[in-house]
C-alpha cells in the first residue's frame, strides 16, 4: 500500500476555501517558515479513498471480536458519538467564556459526581489525558501530601511484580525509587513480603483489582490496612474497574487515590493512540492537591499545578458521561457482571484444551499459559495469537503479565454474545489440534491477514520513523 | 540448553565469570536469552556505579518485555559491554561472550549455584 506522501503531487489539492473577507496581516519575518511544509497533496477523493483503504486494512470493535486482555475493547455504542458531535459540544472553544458554555460544566460536574459514586471517591479531575499520565498525576498528589506533612523520608512506592508495566514507570517518572512486592502462587500479593517491605520510607502502594491475572485480591483490606499504618497512601490503578463497577470500589477497599481509564471501561473509541481519559479521583484530605483548576476556579497553593491544559479531553469525558447515563447504576453493575461471565464462560470451555494459569473463578479475564503447548509442540502464544487472525478474531494479550510464561490474556469484554464467544472458543480449540498435527503451519500463520508477520524485531532495532523525501 | 561447567549462576538466570584479581563478569543465560526471544534493547549501567546482590544490574528489552537484569554480586562496576548498545542482539547470538558488565568485588559472592545446581534450578522451574 502506497503512503500518503507517495501519493502527493504538488499542487493537486482537496479544499476550495471562500476569499478571506479580511484584509491578510502579514507574520513577522521572523516567525515566518524558511521552506514551505512538505505536506502531502492529494485530491479528496484519492484522501478518502486512502483512509478508506487503511480502516479496511486494520481491526476494530466494528470488524470482529477483540478479546485484548487489559484494553477492555467493549463495542463503542454509536449514541455517545452522536452526542459528542452535538454542535454545542463539538464547537466549544475552552477559553470561551464559562457563562457561555455551561453545559459543558454540566457534563464535567456530572461526570464527576457518577465517576465519584462508583470508585467511592471525594473529588475527581479530568486533567489526565490516559491511564499512565493519570497515574503519574495521583502519584504527584501522594507526594505533594506527605511534603505538605513535612515528611520528606518516604522515597519508595511499592508495585507488586503483576502490575502494569506503566505502575513502575509512572513511579520512576514521579521520582520513587520501586520496590517490588512478589505475588503468592495464587497470584495474589504475598502478604508476608508486603509486611517485610513496607516502612518509614514507603510513599504508597500502586495495586490494580482486580489484578493483571484476573483475580480479585480477596486480602485487599489487610493490604491498604499495612501499608496505611506504615503510613503510605494507596493507589487503585483502574484498569481492571470494568470488573467490578457497582459491585465493590476501591474507596472502600481502602485506596486513596484511584485512575480510571474512560476509554476503556466507560466505552469510548480506543486503541489507535488515543485521545484517552485518565481521570484521578481522591478522598477528601487529597483535594486541595488536584491539579485543575476547579471548573472557573482558580488552583489552590497546594495544588500540584496543571498536567494539562484546560479540562483535559473533554470530549471523551462527554462519551463516557453518555454511556454512563445511558446504562444507569444498575446498568453498570450489569455491564460488569455479564464481563466477569463471559471471562468464566470462556474459561471454563477452554480449560480442557488450554492450561490455565490460575485455575479457579476469573473475574473480567483470564491468562492461559501454552508453555507446555510449546514444550510440545513448538508453537507457542506468538504463533496461536497469530493464528487467530485467520479466524478474523483479534489475538488476546501476549506475554503479558510477566510471571506467566506463554501468556494469553484474554478478556471478552461484555458486550460480546454468546454465539461471538463460542466461535472464539472453537477458533482457540481448532488451534490447539494444528499445534499438535501440523505445527509447521501455524508457524506460518496468519495466511489472510493484510500483513502476515511484521518484522517486530526489525522494527524494534531499526525503527523507520519518518517518511525519506529523498 | 548450554550451561559452561566453568561458569556460576543465579536463579534469576544470570552468570557469574571469575576474571583476574577479584573482578567478576556477569551476563544472560543461554536459557534467559531463550524465553526472552530476539532482544532489540539494552540498558547498561555507568562504571563506578555501585550495586548490591540482588539490585537492578541493567535491562534488557525484547519484543515481548523489558525485564530487569539484577546483580549477582556486590562491588563497583569498572566496565560495560557497550557494543551490545548498538548489538543487543549479540546476547542471543553469543549468550557467554556477550558480557554487560565487569564488576569489581566490595565482598565475597554468596549464593551462586554452579553449573549443576543452575541446571536443576531449571529443571524444577519448567
Amino acid at each position: 500500500m502506497q503512503l500518503i506522501f507517495e501519493k502527493s503531487r504538488t499542487g493537486r489539492g482537496s479544499a476550495i476555501l471562500p476569499p478571506s473577507d479580511v484584509p491578510a496581516a502579514p507574520l513577522p519575518q521572523a516567525l515566518r517558515r524558511q521552506a514551505p511544509l512538505r505536506l502531502p497533496e492529494v485530491a479528496e477523493c484519492d484522501l478518502d479513498r486512502h483512509y478508506a483503504a487503511l480502516a479496511r486494512r486494520s481491526h476494530g470493535v466494528c470488524s470482529g471480536f477483540y478479546p485484548l486482555g487489559s484494553c477492555t475493547m467493549k463495542y463503542n455504542p454509536r449514541i455517545d458519538e452522536e452526542l459528542a458531535q452535538l454542535p454545542g459540544f463539538a464547537g466549544v472553544h475552552p477559553l470561551q467564556p464559562a457563562r457561555t458554555a455551561e453545559g459543558c460544566v454540566e457534563v464535567l460536574k456530572e461526570a464527576e459526581a457518577a465517576l465519584c459514586e462508583v470508585t467511592g471517591m471525594d473529588a475527581m479531575t479530568f486533567q489526565p489525558a490516559a491511564g499512565a499520565h493519570g497515574e503519574f498525576t495521583g502519584l504527584l498528589l501522594i507526594q505533594a501530601y506527605h511534603r505538605a506533612r513535612g515528611d520528606a523520608a518516604r522515597t519508595k512506592i511499592l508495585v507488586p511484580d503483576s502490575a502494569h508495566g506503566t505502575n513502575p514507570a509512572s513511579a520512576a517518572m514521579a521520582g520513587y525509587a520501586v520496590v517490588n512486592v512478589p505475588s503468592g502462587p495464587d497470584g495474589c500479593v504475598d502478604l508476608q513480603a508486603l509486611r517485610a517491605a513496607v516502612g518509614p520510607d514507603t510513599a504508597g502502594l500502586m495495586l490494580t483489582n482486580p489484578n493483571t491475572v484476573g483475580l480479585f485480591d480477596g486480602n485487599i483490606l489487610e493490604i491498604t490496612r499495612i501499608v496505611h499504618e506504615a503510613g503510605g497512601l494507596c493507589y487503585y490503578d483502574g484498569a481492571n474497574l470494568n470488573a467490578v463497577m457497582g459491585i465493590a470500589r476501591p474507596g472502600d477497599m481502602g485506596f486513596d487515590v484511584v485512575h480510571l481509564n474512560l476509554h476503556k471501561t466507560f466505552s469510548t473509541p480506543h486503541g489507535g493512540g488515543g485521545p484517552g481519559s485518565g481521570p484521578v479521583g481522591c478522598k477528601a484530605f487529597l483535594r486541595d492537591f488536584l491539579p485543575d483548576s476547579r471548573l472557573g476556579g482558580h488552583p489552590g497553593a497546594q495544588s500540584v499545578g496543571q498536567v494539562r491544559a484546560f479540562y483535559g479531553n473533554f470530549a471523551v469525558t462527554l462519551r463516557a458521561l453518555c454511556y454512563i447515563l445511558t446504562l444507569g447504576g444498575p446498568g453498570l453493575r450489569e455491564a460488569s457482571e455479564n464481563a466477569v461471565l463471559n471471562a468464566n464462560y470462556m474459561m471454563h470451555a477452554l480449560k480442557d484444551t488450554y492450561d490455565m494459569a490460575y485455575d479457579h473463578t476469573c473475574m473480567h479475564e483470564f491468562v492461559m499459559t501454552l508453555e507446555k503447548l510449546k514444550h510440545e509442540t513448538g508453537v507457542s502464544a506468538l504463533d496461536v495469537a497469530k493464528g487467530l487472525l485467520d479466524a478474523g478474531i483479534h489475538p488476546p494479550t501476549m506475554y503479558f503479565p510477566l510471571i506467566v510464561h506463554e501468556a494469553l490474556m484474554v478478556e471478552p469484554t461484555e458486550t460480546e454474545s454468546r454465539e461471538t464467544l463460542d466461535e472464539a472458543v472453537q477458533a482457540l480449540k481448532d488451534l490447539a489440534r494444528e499445534a499438535h498435527e501440523h505445527p509447521e503451519a501455524l508457524h506460518a500463520r496468519p495466511l489472510t491477514a493484510p500483513v502476515r508477520r511484521p518484522d517486530e524485531v526489525g522494527a524494534a532495532r531499526n525503527p523507520k520513523l519518518r517518511f525519506d523525501f529523498a | 540448553m548450554n550451561i559452561p561447567a566453568e561458569l556460576r549462576y543465579t536463579r534469576s538466570h544470570e552468570w557469574v565469570r571469575q576474571l583476574e584479581g577479584n573482578i567478576v563478569e556477569i551476563g544472560l543465560t543461554d536459557h534467559a536469552q531463550d524465553a526472552l526471544g530476539d532482544l532489540v534493547f539494552v540498558n547498561l549501567p555507568q562504571v563506578e556505579d555501585a550495586v548490591a546482590a540482588g539490585d537492578t544490574l541493567a535491562d534488557v528489552e525484547s519484543v515481548k518485555a523489558v525485564s530487569d537484569v539484577y546483580s549477582p554480586v556486590s562491588g563497583r562496576v569498572v566496565e560495560v559491554n557497550e557494543e551490545l548498545l548498538d548489538a543487543p542482539q549479540r546476547i542471543n547470538e553469543a549468550p557467554y561472550e556477550a558480557w554487560m558488565a565487569r564488576i569489581e568485588l566490595s565482598a565475597e559472592p554468596e549464593g551462586l549455584l554452579d553449573a549443576a545446581e543452575y541446571a536443576k534450578a531449571l529443571e524444577e522451574e519448567a
